[in-house]
């Protein structure tokens, strides 16, 4: 089938994504938000992002091809282009990223009807907020060490342990919880729950990054409860369970919306313009080619990716499905790590000036972003550990474990 | 005008690429290429090196019509565009093949911009068969569209042209050479009596190279009024993403070649590709090569339904492939240890032509001070 062109139905929807979205465009709110999803502390911004999130959801942007049942909007090949419009549109991010990207996808795959019917619906419109339990301070690249314990007591678990670098873990309503019911066996001893965080044996306390934000947290688990109802996959399929969280967090499944304020594309535009306007040696820093081959050489890989994504739904061109999505995440952080360590360098000693100084350019922009690009590097799997799948997993390379 | 979906990859072009690739996964490329190589391995006291010509290869790709893709259908060929050609490309690359198909290729993208009766006609005997090959730079390598060491007097060409890849394949050449009103490109006959072909001594395997001298031969004008130097840069686009599209498909070579490697080559009780430090860079060169792969396409689909977008979209493909080439080929060498620095090894055939293709119509550093220019 060519992808050539969209049908009656797709481009009607696109004209009405692209209206809907300048109309509704919300007025910028007087704080300014964080650059991204996983920075927001200020309960304003969250009733704020919370807020535009359900509106959208309510226009049709959010859950576009899911069954009504499921509080979708029953179209067909229309998520991509909401989420495509929504991008392009610069407006606010999705605040309940982990929801829509890692939650949906995961219950969608392996929840049980009840469930879906259950949570869906409050994620896609935000009232509930979801984070994800899976890191340990003891259990990182290696998951699957994860001690925290779930012990049945009738038709009930009991949760002991605790969860590290947990993000939107201060607003969050439920976890995706990953815990151990058997200690002797290491993947097949791990159960995943939809766990409950507004109840007395859950504890969250708020860890800083190295930009002086927060956004992500501890979480302390003693002796919190989590029904069987609340259970996905049987006991002991947790494992399976998680690899569909994390293929969909590295990017490999459908995104719905975005989750930074900023597109790669936009940033790549700051990027020449700051150049463009930056002095050096009495001209512009754009016109020393030493700076202008860095800055083509990030250019280049930032097409590429926009390209790359193109060919990877080309069945006869992609070189297998899931070769070019595994590489989105891996990719797109070092792509954008490079581009900001190249606008550090333009502006040299000028991106000393952080966030709150009066003559930071951009507010501090650069520097801020350029730490933030390692959310990306480590996240979801680090980019070594990206590495070894794609040798694994695309290429056949023996593993590593 | 944007860029389809599908990069304009219909079932005809789908077709045209898996029939083309089956075609050359029959012809044992480089069986057919190392008994050229013999005897003429060491530089010093080697034999000079005969250049190897496929023939029955090129007559066969000629049978099966693939010479005319892109030869436009009034001048008997199929006519299309540089989407197909590039299919092409990128095969011709993946089984490092020396044919007369590429240049016929990049000839007939620069001829149709020409649009002179001489270059339909041109274009015509091509769709007969005629090998065409281009002389279009000077001894110094300049890169600019009007770098030429060939003068033009009346009707005929004196000086030389430089750095003519496949020379030794060639029937006509195609020169850029200066006159009073600029420069222009000619029709030459290269078995004429005041032509002489010196082969150079080059690093490529595969390929061949010369350095043409012309003492006064007889040429037919393809553009006029110094109207070759703005043909040859609305082809150019074309010709940077063709030779794009065969370190594409070189560099997907050397990586299925390299990981293969490490999956049975074994140390430390190991397949080496158990070790990060093998498996990462493997990981790269995949990368590599998928973005190289992605922006060509690109560039084919700009060049077809986007020409104003085409000169951007084939820099960015060849700065891309230009690196790639030169990342992938490193890689495939040092991965696969001493076995791959011995001339017996496949790896560096591939190595070398990566080497050469890397430079041609320039290397990532011109093409992205070209790209800048246009931002
Ligand atoms: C901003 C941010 C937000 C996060 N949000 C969440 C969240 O919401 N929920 C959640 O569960 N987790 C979250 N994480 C945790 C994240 O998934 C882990 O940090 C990540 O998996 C790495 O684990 P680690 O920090 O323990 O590092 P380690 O695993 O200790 O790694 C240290 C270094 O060793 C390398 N390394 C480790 N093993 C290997 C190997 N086998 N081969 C090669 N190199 C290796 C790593 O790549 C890294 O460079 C977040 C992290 C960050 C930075």
């Amino acid at each position: 089938m060519s992808i050539k062109s969209l049908t009656a139905e797709q481009s009607e929807f696109q004209t009405f994504c692209r209206a809907w979205l300048e109309e509704n465009r919300p007025p910028q709110h007087p704080v300014p938000l964080p650059q991204a999803a996983y920075e927001v502390t200020d309960p304003s911004h969250l009733t704020y992002l919370s807020d535009w999130q359900a509106k959208c959801y309510e226009a049709g942007l959010i859950a576009s091809d899911l069954p009504k049942e499921y509080g979708g909007h029953g179209m067909t090949g229309c998520q991509q282009i909401a989420s495509n419009e929504v991008r392009a549109a610069n407006v606010p991010y999705f605040i309940n990223w982990i929801g829509l990207g890692m939650a949906v996808p995961t219950l969608l795959e392996c929840g049980t009807e009840e469930q879906k019917k259950t949570f869906l619906p409050p994620i896609f419109s935000a009232e509930h907020i979801w984070c994800q339990g899976f890191s340990e301070p003891g259990a990182g690249s290696d998951l699957a060490s994860l001690q925290t314990s779930a012990v049945k007591e009738g038709d009930q678990w009991v949760i002991n342990g605790s969860k590290v670098w947990t993000s939107l873990g201060h607003f969050a309503q439920y976890m995706l919880l990953l815990a151990r019911q058997d200690k002797g066996n290491k993947y097949g001893g791990i159960t995943y729950f939809l766990a409950p965080m507004d109840q007395p044996g859950v504890t969250v306390k708020p860890i800083h990054k190295m930009t002086g934000e927060s956004g992500f947290n501890e979480v302390f688990l003693e002796d919190a409860v989590v029904g069987d109802h609340l259970r996905v996959g049987a006991v002991g399929d947790g494992w399976k369970v998680a690899m569909a969280t994390l293929t969909s967090e590295r990017g490999a499944g459908v995104g719905v919306g975005a989750v930074a304020s900023e597109s790669p594309a936009l940033v790549m535009k700051q990027l020449i313009q700051l150049a463009k306007d930056t002095q050096r040696n009495g001209r512009s820093v754009w016109e020393d080619p030493v700076w202008r081959d860095r800055i083509m050489k990030v250019y280049e890989r930032t097409e590429a990716s926009i390209y790359n994504s193109r060919r990877s739904r080309l069945k006869p061109l992609n070189g297998g499905a899931m070769r070019i999505p595994l590489q989105g995440k891996l990719t797109g952080s070092e792509i954008g790590q490079a581009v900001h360590q190249i606008a550090l360098g333009i502006l040299g000693l000028k991106s000393s000036l952080y966030v709150g100084d009066a003559k930071a350019p951009a507010n501090g922009k650069w520097p801020l972003g350029y730490m933030n690009t390692y959310t990306g590097t480590i996240s979801g799997g680090s980019s070594e550990i990206q590495r070894n799948i794609l040798g694994e997993r695309v290429l056949g390379l023996p593993k590593t474990k | 005008m944007a860029t389809p979906k599908d990069f304009g990859f219909n079932e005809d072009i789908n077709m045209l690429k898996d029939s083309y690739a089956r075609f050359l996964s029959e012809q044992a490329t480089i069986e057919k290429l190392r008994p050229s190589l013999e005897g003429t391995e060491d530089p010093y006291h080697g034999q000079p090196r005969v250049p190897f010509f496929d023939r029955d290869n090129w007559d066969q790709t000629v049978a099966l019509g693939m010479h005319a893709v892109a030869i436009p259908e009034d001048q008997g060929g199929i006519g299309m565009g540089l989407v197909a050609a590039t299919a092409l490309a990128e095969e011709i690359g993946r089984y490092a093949l020396a044919t007369p198909l590429t240049n016929t290729l990049l000839a007939s993208f620069i001829l149709r911009e020409a649009s002179t009766d001489a270059a339909s006609a041109l274009l015509a005997s091509m769709a007969e068969g005629l090998r065409v090959g281009l002389a279009l730079y000077g001894e110094d390598g300049d890169l600019g569209p009007t770098s030429t060491d060939v003068q033009v007097t009346g009707d005929t060409l004196h000086g030389q042209s430089w750095y003519v890849t496949d020379a030794q394949k060639c029937d006509v050449l195609i020169v850029s050479a200066a006159g009073p009103s600029g420069i222009d490109l000619y029709q030459v006959d290269v078995n004429a009596a005041s032509v002489t072909v010196m082969a150079d001594t080059i690093v490529d395997l595969t390929r061949d190279q010369a350095h043409i001298q012309f003492d006064g031969t007889d040429a037919t004008a393809l553009t006029t009024g110094g109207q070759g130097a703005d043909c040859l840069q609305a082809a150019m686009p074309a010709l940077l993403t063709l030779t794009a599209a065969d370190i594409a498909g070189a560099a997907e070579w050397q990586l299925q070649t390299t990981a293969e490697y490490a999956k049975v080559r074994e140390q430390f009780d190991r397949p080496i590709g158990f070790f990060q430090a093998v498996k990462h860079p493997i990981v790269d060169m995949m990368i590599a090569t998928d973005e190289t792969r992605s922006l060509v396409y690109q560039a084919a689909a700009a060049f077809d339904f986007d020409r104003d977008d085409a000169a951007r979209c084939a820099h960015l493909a060849k700065s891309s492939a230009s690196d790639t080439a030169e990342f992938c080929a490193n890689r495939s060498t040092q991965l696969h240890g001493g076995i791959g620095f011995t001339w017996e090894a496949d790896v560096q055939i591939y190595h070398k032509r990566q080497m050469h293709s890397q430079f041609l119509f320039g290397d990532g550093v011109w093409q992205r001070q070209q790209l800048a220019a246009l931002l």
